[in-house]
């Protein structure tokens, strides 16, 4: 029995290093901010690979889709983006948060 | 985020040493905090708390705004002694998010029938302890009233620098172990790391109750690693 410390297969910032050492660009997600009843704490990670692979989460489920899109960009232009979501945003039916919650996401390229 | 940031994150949580990537985030530029590290004013008390609370944040400094990434060890319960009182800590340590394992040699306290859920070494803690070891992330309860089988365990949680090392006995029974303790090299600040008599002081009578007392002692150090002062004093 080894000693438990990190599940090198789902863990998103292990996945994130392992997929940098197979040769792919790689972006990484992290909620930086919630307000609410978010559903991700601050610190959880989405990592996110130029096919829009994706592993980990952010919000449970509700804005990944809109955070694996923007990450293909910031994966093309090297540009880190913050990313805000909520009830309150224009975009609430697509891409908002359906627990009330708000959400700030930092996005980065690894590397 | 800079690759080697990335690596060096990832080495400190396998290797089961808490860190924090702090990330300025104007200009994406990120580093590693280990704990100790000295990080001046404002941004350093922001820094501790993060690290005694786990909770990562963001926290804005003469105008430059960081995000602190915590990444805390799981917190290990490592209990000595497959008694009665060990049962009931299985379940509820569970719960409270503790990682926890038995050690005992005594192969009759030791069965799966008595621990159905929870990892068991019936084994002496000499062995176990050298292929598992200890480290501050680690609390280690020694509940077995037998300085044969705790006296060890004891002695090596405080040498690894356990967060929590509790032992059960009476204050008479504690004289005793201190005495013994100080014959194997411990030191006085090491010997006034050990609660004992284990446990919040509750009330507590049966094994249930006991069980009760050590969890929610565990929890009171482990959330006042680094609070002087707090340790001592009631529970909030």
């Amino acid at each position: 029995m080894s000693l438990n410390t990190l599940d090198e297969s789902r863990d998103p910032l292990a996945i994130a290093e392992e997929w940098m050492e197979a040769g792919r660009d790689v972006a990484i997600a992290t909620v930086i901010e919630t307000w609410g009843s978010a559903p991700r704490p601050a610190g959880s990670h989405l990592v996110i690979d130029a096919d829009g692979n994706f592993h980990g989460s952010v919000s449970g489920g509700c804005v990944e889709g809109a955070v694996v899109t923007e990450a293909m960009d910031v994966i093309g232009d090297g540009k880190a983006r913050m990313l805000e979501f909520g009830v309150a945003d224009e975009t609430a039916w697509r891409v908002g948060l359906s627990c009330g919650g708000r959400i700030k996401v930092y996005v980065e390229k690894l590397g | 985020m800079d690759l080697h940031s990335l690596k060096a994150l990832n080495k400190e949580r396998r290797n089961r040493r808490a860190a924090i990537l702090m990330t300025e985030l104007e200009s994406g530029t990120d580093r590693i905090v280990r704990e100790g590290d000295a990080i001046p004013g404002e941004l350093g008390e922001a820094v501790k708390k993060a690290f005694r609370t786990g909770i990562s944040t963001g926290v804005t400094v003469d105008g430059t705004a960081y995000f602190l990434m915590v990444a805390l060890p799981k917190p290990r319960l490592v209990v000595v002694g497959a008694v009665h009182i060990s049962q009931s800590l299985a379940p509820m340590a569970k719960v409270a998010g503790f990682d926890m394992e038995i050690i005992d040699p005594r192969t009759a306290f030791a069965t799966a029938e008595r621990f159905p859920d929870v990892p068991l070494h019936a084994d002496w803690p000499e062995p176990v302890l050298a292929e598992r070891p200890l480290d501050p992330y680690c609390a280690l309860a020694a509940v077995t009233h037998d300085p044969k089988i705790d006296d060890f365990a004891l002695k090596a949680a405080l040498d690894a620098g356990c967060f929590y090392v509790g032992a059960l006995g009476s204050r008479k029974t504690h004289a005793g172990r201190v005495k013994r303790l100080l014959e194997a090299g411990a030191t006085d600040e090491q010997i006034a790391r050990i609660h004992a008599p284990i446990g919040l002081d509750i009330g507590a009578i049966s094994p249930q109750e006991i069980a009760v007392a050590i969890l929610a002692e565990i929890v009171q150090v482990f959330r006042s690693r680094g609070v002087a002062g707090v340790e001592k004093g009631k529970a909030a």
